[in-house]
């Protein structure tokens, strides 16, 4: 047997994995190909900048975006501010009333047949189409852009709900049922973490597009948000500002999945 | 000890069909289970097993007849009725020994007692070191045994397990029927197990009942005389055969009849 205990590794034995840091490094090399291209064009080339603008006036505006102090109309902590509260506010309502909802209707079966024909026809209405009519009832304030998000939060929210309740495994309850657990004991014991996963996945989703119903009740009309301030730079013609609110919109993007996913694994069992 | 555990008479299931008429689950089906026996339910799918398991645990309401628990009528589920099911229904985010106290959490009364008897019979059935293990860290087989542990540790005076080493390996199968065994002949519990082995059946148990399809009615009743404690090898034993044999015949013909 001592001629099997590796006193070194031997590689043919060793689990081998790819090394991360040359995939890391890949995608760095990729980020910096695009940008010295983006660079080249735009300095080198002949493309105005009113079409492309150059990447180093996108971090110009950038760096003027978030120095301006809060007061300041142009001030990207401000209104990255108030999208993000838009964006909050609206996935926790919308969110709430989904999973309330989804648990409500999968738990009454009847209001789930009755119901479900407007829940669908509803969900396959564009939701941001009625983002002019939130302007008219709402006004400009943020009201409105929270509706919107509250809205298309709401579904992923609700179907899943809906979906996790009935995909809980009917032994579970059964043995609920077996230590004469009450409704609520059920629910709470059984049904809510056999069904996390569903609701997991909906937040997560519910997490990314909050932030688009926000940006698109701000196009239609509102006095404050990085939706605003977007449209205004994208009518003046100053691209710069434009990519520095995209690139900003990217981030919190990226931040949101990245937390989300995070949440996910932590919380899942 | 005179008096029967459990007494089931002209026990009827119908369950309500499209058509009107229902559906016959079991017909008038009557037996008495005594204390401490080891009694096994054998029956091809449809012959109404499960039905009757569901309606001893408390968990399905009968039709006709009566059903007793100690001459009292089982109703709903009874904290004297511990329930092994067929897939070992551990929920995945509570660790083996969360899993095995959950009914005492239920009920609200997870007592130091209780606690301690949980730990002293997961160690009986080697998972003393996995009580703080997930699920999913798990063999089949221990997640099984995990399960009985968790009917019994409230010390019920029934034990109903339903096909519980159904979607074992054959050699766990035989290792998990032992250790059934050992616990029983050491707890001393009354067990009522269902099964669609007949090997299975006739090796674990005092008296075998047949059970037969369309409409499901307890076609015989035979005792299993085999001495105990009983080994893996009597199963090769002439008068095993005879047992087996005889169970094959009537749930053949009973088979044939049922088209």
């Amino acid at each position: 047997m001592s001629e099997l205990a590796p006193q070194t590794p031997d590689p043919a034995l060793t689990l081998a994995s790819p090394p991360k840091w040359r995939e890391r490094g890949m995608s760095l090399a990729i980020f910096l190909i695009l940008l010295g291209t983006w660079w080249a064009v735009t300095n080198l080339g002949s493309v105005p900048a009113y079409v492309v603008p150059k990447p180093q006036d996108v971090a110009r505006w950038l760096w003027v975006g978030f120095t301006a102090p809060l007061s300041h109309p142009t001030s990207l902590w401000y209104h990255t501010g108030v999208t993000m509260w838009e964006a909050f506010l609206g996935f926790v309502i919308g969110s709430v009333l989904g999973i309330v909802m989804g648990f409500g209707l999968a738990r009454w079966e009847t209001a789930e047949r009755v119901l479900y024909p407007y829940v669908v026809a509803f969900q396959a209405l564009p939701k941001v189409a009625i983002a002019p009519l939130f302007v008219v009832w709402f006004g400009f304030g943020i009201e409105g852009k929270v509706l919107i998000v509250v809205i298309i939060t709401f579904f992923p929210l609700l179907v899943n709900s809906i979906a996790g309740y009935h995909a809980v495994e009917p032994e579970r309850i059964d043995l609920a049922r077996v230590c004469g657990a009450s409704e609520f004991q059920t629910f709470w014991h059984i049904i809510l973490p056999s069904a996390a996963p569903f609701i997991f996945a909906g937040l997560h989703m519910a997490a990314v597009i909050s932030l688009l119903g926000a940006i698109v009740g701000e196009f239609v009309g509102a006095r404050a948000g990085l939706g605003l301030l977007l449209l205004q730079y994208n009518n003046a013609m100053q691209m710069g500002g434009v990519f520095a609110i995209l690139i900003v919109l990217g981030a919190l993007g990226f931040i949101l999945n990245y937390a989300m996913q995070k949440l996910e694994a932590w919380l899942s069992y | 000890m005179s008096a029967p555990l459990i007494e089931v008479k002209d026990l009827t299931k119908i369950y309500p069909s499209r058509d009107g008429n229902g559906t016959l689950a079991l017909d008038r089906v009557s037996f008495d289970v005594k204390e401490g026996e080891f009694i096994s339910i054998v029956g091809r799918s449809g012959c109404g097993k499960s039905t009757l398991l569901k309606i001893l645990s408390g968990l399905l309401d009968h039709t006709r007849g009566d059903v007793t628990l100690k001459g009292r009528p089982i109703d709903g589920p009874d904290e004297e009725i511990g329930v092994v099911f067929q897939s070992p229904v551990l929920l995945p985010w509570r660790t083996v020994t969360q899993n095995v106290l959950f009914p005492n959490q239920i009920r609200r009364n997870l007592t130091p007692e209780i606690r301690a008897r949980a730990k002293t019979l997961l160690e009986t059935v080697g998972l003393g070191e996995f009580g703080d293990k997930y699920p999913r860290e798990l063999s089949g087989g221990m997640q099984q045994r995990a399960g009985i542990v968790r009917a019994l540790v409230q010390n019920p005076a029934l034990l109903l397990m339903d096909e519980p080493f159904g979607a074992l390996d054959a050699m766990t199968r035989e290792q998990m029927n032992l250790e059934v065994l050992r616990i029983w002949s050491q707890s001393k519990k009354t067990v009522i197990f269902v099964t669609h082995s007949i090997v299975e059946s006739v090796f674990l148990s005092d008296r075998v009942f047949v059970m037969t399809p369309r409409p499901g009615r307890l076609a015989e009743i035979i005792d299993i005389d085999l001495p105990r404690p009983r080994t893996l090898d009597m199963i090769n034993s002439d008068a095993f055969g005879r047992f087996t044999g005889r169970i094959r015949t009537l749930l053949d013909s009973e088979g044939d009849l049922g088209g």
